[in-house]
């Protein structure tokens, strides 16, 4: 569907985008990962046509984007990262002017109310779009994307200003359109591009520095085995103590979150599966476990550790993101 | 091209600007005209002459936002990323502007129809002067278009639009004091007064009408060009 190869933008000296190539097959979700000025937006106005590339070739459903611009065009509905609204105009209106500008050949009015339903936008439909909040300005922008039914959809961070209840809202809804779109998103949130996309890629410094589903991306970047683990207890003897266990590698003792109850790394020798040997040792010692997970890398350490120029350094992950279906809690 | 158009004249009359432009427009051609009957004369060529003067300072108002507010609002990335021509984006702008200028345009038609009913116009005469404000108009509001496009900043583009106007205007006085004779000569021949008088005396000369015609295309060339040239840089 998608087919972007050897893509370079150069502004001067500095490449914005750095030769990236990938595929995209019709129905994927493709998630578009990387720090501020990593070439996200770039690459996506290059995709949909609005900057060119200084060298390197898109193509959108068979059609060059630089060759054929406007049947590329056509198949393709673009919500950048500042929603483009005439703020002068209506909903309707507005949506009226997309809907001929993208010279759809849909019927209009029943489109148009289906896509104003779809983005949960019908109730403000013949209001001014400078009196909508930046939430409903950002659906708007959505529905402007979706106007015409594009094969293709470029989603520069969709959910950016929506209150959590809406972005779960669109993300299902982005969820839903891939059977129906390709579709190309980015966010900064990753969290988000996890929860939605089939594939990841992550572009630092306008290279591509990955490109995978995401459950490969943190099986393949996850090295180390190890648990998280919650009791109670007197620090240095738990320490010893799990330090004997057989297949233990290191322990590190990461603080007390709340009196008396302190929390533990453990890593393990690859291949071991310690949390039995670790649970045996709990009860015969009467240090109630309190909490205990495996942990895989999150996406969020991935992400650091492709893009942050020293590649050593992995900030503790945070806790409330990592229950990964492998390692669930273990609950005592 | 078409969806452009209905967009901007629309947008002319959701915000102020087209009203203001009309109210400007309709007073100072309404106090020429009333300048012409205080002296029982029936020839507006008088008005269309006067007119010359008050586009200049009209017309950036109506071309200030054209270019520059897609610009600022990132409307352009909608516009750009539609299956419509760089072309027809700019015509449709152009055209948007010119059917604004030619609805004032128009009130020197209601004007030459109220003295019809006292003396036998010269109806040609009239026709050539409209043709010739019209085509003054389009030739300004390619320039304003051009500047609109150069910046994101409205009031840039109207202040750079009434430069460029205001230079238009003195240019017969420049060719005058310009002491090479080739070059004061060619002032002269690209001078918009030069080329516009004509039309209000009644000669329609086709050179000049294909001056005023040329101005707006190449203008226009020169803003698809820009809008081409900020994808590439």
């Amino acid at each position: 569907m998608i087919e972007v190869k050897n893509l370079t933008k150069r502004y001067g000296s500095t490449a914005a985008v750095d030769d990236i190539s990938f595929n995209l097959s019709e129905g994927e979700i493709l998630g578009f990962l990387g720090p501020n000025g990593a070439g996200k937006s770039t690459t996506m106005n290059i995709l949909t046509g609005y900057l060119s590339s200084t060298s390197g070739t898109v193509t959108v459903n068979g059609y060059d984007i630089l060759e054929n611009p406007q049947e590329a065009k056509r198949c393709i509905g673009y919500l950048p990262e500042q929603p483009p609204l005439y703020l002068d105009m209506t909903v309707k209106s507005y949506l009226d002017f997309v809907f001929d500008l993208k010279q759809a050949k849909l019927p209009r009015h029943a489109h148009i109310q289906e896509v104003c339903q779809l983005v949960g936008i019908s109730h403000v439909y013949k209001r001014m779009i400078k009196h909508l909040s930046k939430g409903y300005r950002q659906r708007v922008g959505l529905a402007q994307a979706l106007i015409g039914n594009p094969k293709v959809l470029v989603l520069d961070e969709p959910t950016v200003g929506l209150d959590p209840g809406q972005i779960i809202e669109i993300r299902n809804m982005i969820k839903a359109l891939s059977s129906r779109h390709t579709i190309i998103l980015s966010s900064h949130i990753l969290s988000e591009i996890q929860a939605t996309c089939d594939r990841i890629i992550i572009i630092n410094q306008g290279k591509l520095v990955a490109d995978d589903k995401a459950e490969n991306l943190s099986k393949k970047f996850s090295d180390d085995h190890s648990l998280a683990l919650r009791t109670e207890g007197p620090v240095p003897e738990i320490k010893t103590a799990l330090q004997a266990l057989p297949g233990v590698q290191s322990v590190r003792f990461d603080g007390e979150v709340s009196p008396g109850e302190v929390v533990f790394s453990l890593s393990a020798e690859e291949g071991t599966d310690i949390r039995k040997d670790v649970f045996h040792l709990m009860v015969e010692k009467n240090w109630p476990i309190l909490e205990m997970k495996s942990r895989e890398l999150t996406l969020e350490e991935i992400f650091l550790k492709l893009t942050s120029s020293d590649q050593t350094s992995l900030p503790a992950p945070e806790e409330t993101e990592q229950t990964t279906e492998k390692g669930g809690d273990m609950p005592c | 091209m078409l969806t452009i158009l209905r967009r901007e004249l629309n947008s002319y009359f959701t915000s102020a600007i087209g009203y203001i432009y009309l109210a400007v427009f309709y007073f100072f051609s309404g106090y020429f005209f009333q300048s012409v009957i205080s002296i029982n004369s029936t020839d507006l060529s008088s008005v269309f002459l006067s007119l010359f003067l008050v586009l200049m300072f009209i017309v950036p108002i109506l071309t200030m936002r054209l270019m520059s507010e897609d610009m600022k609002l990132r409307t352009d990335q909608l516009l750009l990323t539609a299956p419509l021509s760089l072309s027809g984006l700019v015509y449709g702008k152009f055209l948007a502007a010119l059917t604004l200028f030619a609805a004032g345009t128009g009130i020197t038609l209601i004007y030459a129809v109220v003295l019809s009913a006292f003396q036998v116009m010269e109806w040609t005469v009239i026709v050539g002067n409209i043709l010739g404000l019209l085509l003054l108009g389009a030739a300004l509001i390619s320039i304003g278009l051009f500047i609109s496009s150069l910046t994101e900043n409205q009031v840039i583009a109207a202040v750079g639009g009434f430069a460029v106007m205001l230079m238009l205007m003195i240019m017969d006085a420049i060719a005058g004091s310009v002491p090479v004779a080739f070059l004061s000569e060619l002032l002269y021949k690209i001078s918009f007064m030069t080329r516009y008088a004509p039309f209000t005396t009644g000669i329609l000369n086709l050179s000049n009408v294909l001056y005023f015609l040329s101005v707006a295309v190449i203008f226009n060339f020169l803003t698809v060009r820009v809008l081409e040239k900020k994808r590439w840089s």
